[in-house]
């Protein structure tokens, strides 16, 4: 993929990829076109080369919404639940393009995420932050989707948390589905990774294993402090 | 002993009567106006000539009902009238939508350009109002006028003061209860009001959910065409019909919404009662009410009068900015910033 938000590019050639049932992380430096790279996955910037494939089907020209019916779920950085509505709302809008009935995901969600069944009727926003973590994950699950991307799910989570979501991440990926992720705690996510791609500048600099990552030297000095 | 219990039905007459009344109105103005600032984030200055042309529509079926006959008296005929209006002005704010605010959306505005738009919008419906049913005052009141006469009251109470409720005041208030109760119905309790409360909290998020922006905006324009018109024929059997009384009607019941704050529906109800008896109770004469409650010689000589009925927009005026100095966002925290 090649592309950016207009202006310069931002991704030079850049290959991301998953499998069902794995999770790809995407790990590098400030700066270098993860978040990008992920949301050109998505659909929400324009990529001028290079496609996107989902089950062997070029998707590249679908708007995010489309790319949603079709089975990708997304959660954003921030801002990933709708705050004033209830827990319950809030898996109910995420099945929103859904006309069959819901409350067996919604169950399964609620087997995952067991704090999100008791605060069902709590209003989103009243939640802590891993908490509201969850209500984002467990709301973009709700389509059951065969791809699901998550934008620094870990991001301003205390260790304990964010160890239990990844988890609760690594139970979403048994199940069958996708996962590719940004993250900023590189070491913890390459561990659980099954895939992981170093980008630098917008261009994939390594990719391999996510033990394999872990273990090369080149990587561990310039991207995981030694 | 009487004397306390007869300045408190004195007040009820002139005072908690016609402010439950009133603020009823506001209310249902005011839900209008805060559902379109949470959906298409922008103060739609034209909702009080939308009342006007909801309204005038309620009229115009109306008379011709009442032309073929038609009653439903001791009930006016304007309730029979009005699902005619609401259908028609539903009709005007889609075309609105479809002609101006569309464009507005796909160039991705600012709110502040929206604003403009419905100032532009506002003296269109305006004139079309004037256009067609004139500037002048029309009544359309029928029917029984009265709940409860004050000679009844005052017959069978055996009191000295009576309460007057008419039919128009008793209308309103259940009607507004009804109204209440189904749009909260529909907001919390329907797939597509629970999806307009998700794309006023969070636009984007709701759009990754497969919400149709479109079709959350088409939605929030009935149910304003609705709650306009229902809240203008209310204030017509009340009072009587007048395009610039109307028109005037914008800024009580933006006072209400912001009082409330913006984007929140619980909050413009509260806040047309707060605007509605700030007004009554300022512009109300208490000389009557103290003479029952104080010794005969100290009873005032004056109308003991706060503020003139003339300026009772002032009150709202001056709430208003009292709301945007010390609590912009409104007494339940609305959107507005």
């Amino acid at each position: 993929m090649t592309g950016g938000y207009g202006g310069a590019d931002i991704l030079h050639d850049c290959t991301i990829g998953v499998e069902q049932g794995e999770i790809a992380v995407i790990v590098g430096p400030n700066g270098a076109g993860k978040s990008t790279a992920m949301k050109a996955v998505f659909g929400m910037l324009s990529i001028h080369q290079g496609t996107v494939q989902l089950d062997g089907e070029d998707i590249t020209r679908l708007n995010p919404q489309d790319r949603v019916a079709r089975g990708m779920g997304f959660v954003p950085q921030s801002q990933n639940v709708f705050t004033s509505m209830t827990v319950e709302e809030n898996l109910e809008m995420g099945a929103f393009i859904r006309r069959d009935d819901i409350s067996d995901t919604m169950n399964q969600v609620f087997d995952l995420f067991p704090i999100l069944k008791e605060k069902r009727r709590q209003p989103a926003g009243e939640l802590s932050g891993g908490q509201r973590q969850q209500v984002a994950v467990g709301r973009a699950l709700m389509t059951q989707p065969k791809v699901l991307m998550l934008d620094e799910p870990t991001a301003g989570v205390s260790p304990i948390v964010m160890d239990e979501l990844f988890d609760r991440i690594i139970e979403v990926a048994r199940s069958g589905i996708a996962i590719l992720m940004v993250e900023q705690n590189a070491r913890q996510a390459l561990n659980i990774a099954d895939k992981g791609y170093v980008l630098v500048q917008g261009r994939n600099r390594y990719t391999d294993t996510g033990a394999a990552l872990l273990d090369n030297p080149e990587v561990r000095k310039a991207f995981l402090g030694g | 002993m009487d004397g306390p219990l007869n300045s408190f039905l004195l007040l009820s007459n002139f005072v908690l009567v016609p402010g439950m009344a009133y603020g009823s109105q506001l209310a249902i103005g005011a839900l209008g106006v805060t559902l379109v600032y949470g959906i298409l984030r922008f103060s739609n200055f034209a909702h009080g000539d939308t009342m006007a042309f909801g309204t005038m529509a309620v009229i115009l079926v109306t008379w011709l009902l009442q032309s073929w006959g038609v009653s439903i008296s001791p009930l006016p005929t304007a309730l029979l009238a009005l699902p005619f209006g609401i259908i028609a002005t539903i009709a005007l704010l889609l075309l609105t939508d479809r002609w101006v605010y569309r464009f507005f959306r796909r160039e991705k505005a600012a709110p502040v350009v929206f604003l403009i738009a419905s100032v532009g919008v506002m003296f269109v419906m305006n004139g079309l109002v004037r256009f067609i049913i004139g500037p002048n005052d029309q009544r359309f009141a029928d029917g029984e006028r009265f709940i409860i006469k004050a000679r009844e009251f005052k017959r069978l109470t055996g009191m000295s003061e009576g309460v007057t409720f008419k039919t128009s005041q008793g209308l309103t208030i259940l009607t507004a209860v009804i109204v209440v109760a189904a749009l909260f119905w529909f907001l919390n309790r329907t797939r597509a009001g629970k999806s307009m409360r998700a794309y006023s909290d969070n636009e984007d998020l709701a759009l990754l959910s497969g919400i149709n922006p479109e079709r959350v905006v088409m939605i929030t324009w009935i149910l304003a065409a609705a709650l306009a018109t229902i809240a203008g024929t209310l204030y017509g059997l009340d009072k009587s019909f007048k395009p610039f009384t109307y028109f005037q009607l914008l800024l009580p019941i933006f006072a209400s919404a912001i009082v409330g704050g913006l984007g929140n529906p619980l909050g413009a109800i509260a806040g047309g009662f707060i605007i509605a008896f700030s007004e009554v109770t300022v512009t109300y004469a208490y000389k009557k009410f103290l003479a029952y409650n104080l010794p005969p010689d100290w009873a005032p000589e004056s109308l003991m009068q706060l503020l003139s009925t003339d300026y009772k927009f002032a009150v709202s005026f001056v709430i208003l900015v009292l709301v945007l100095l010390i609590r912009p966002t409104g007494i339940f925290k609305g959107k507005a910033t």
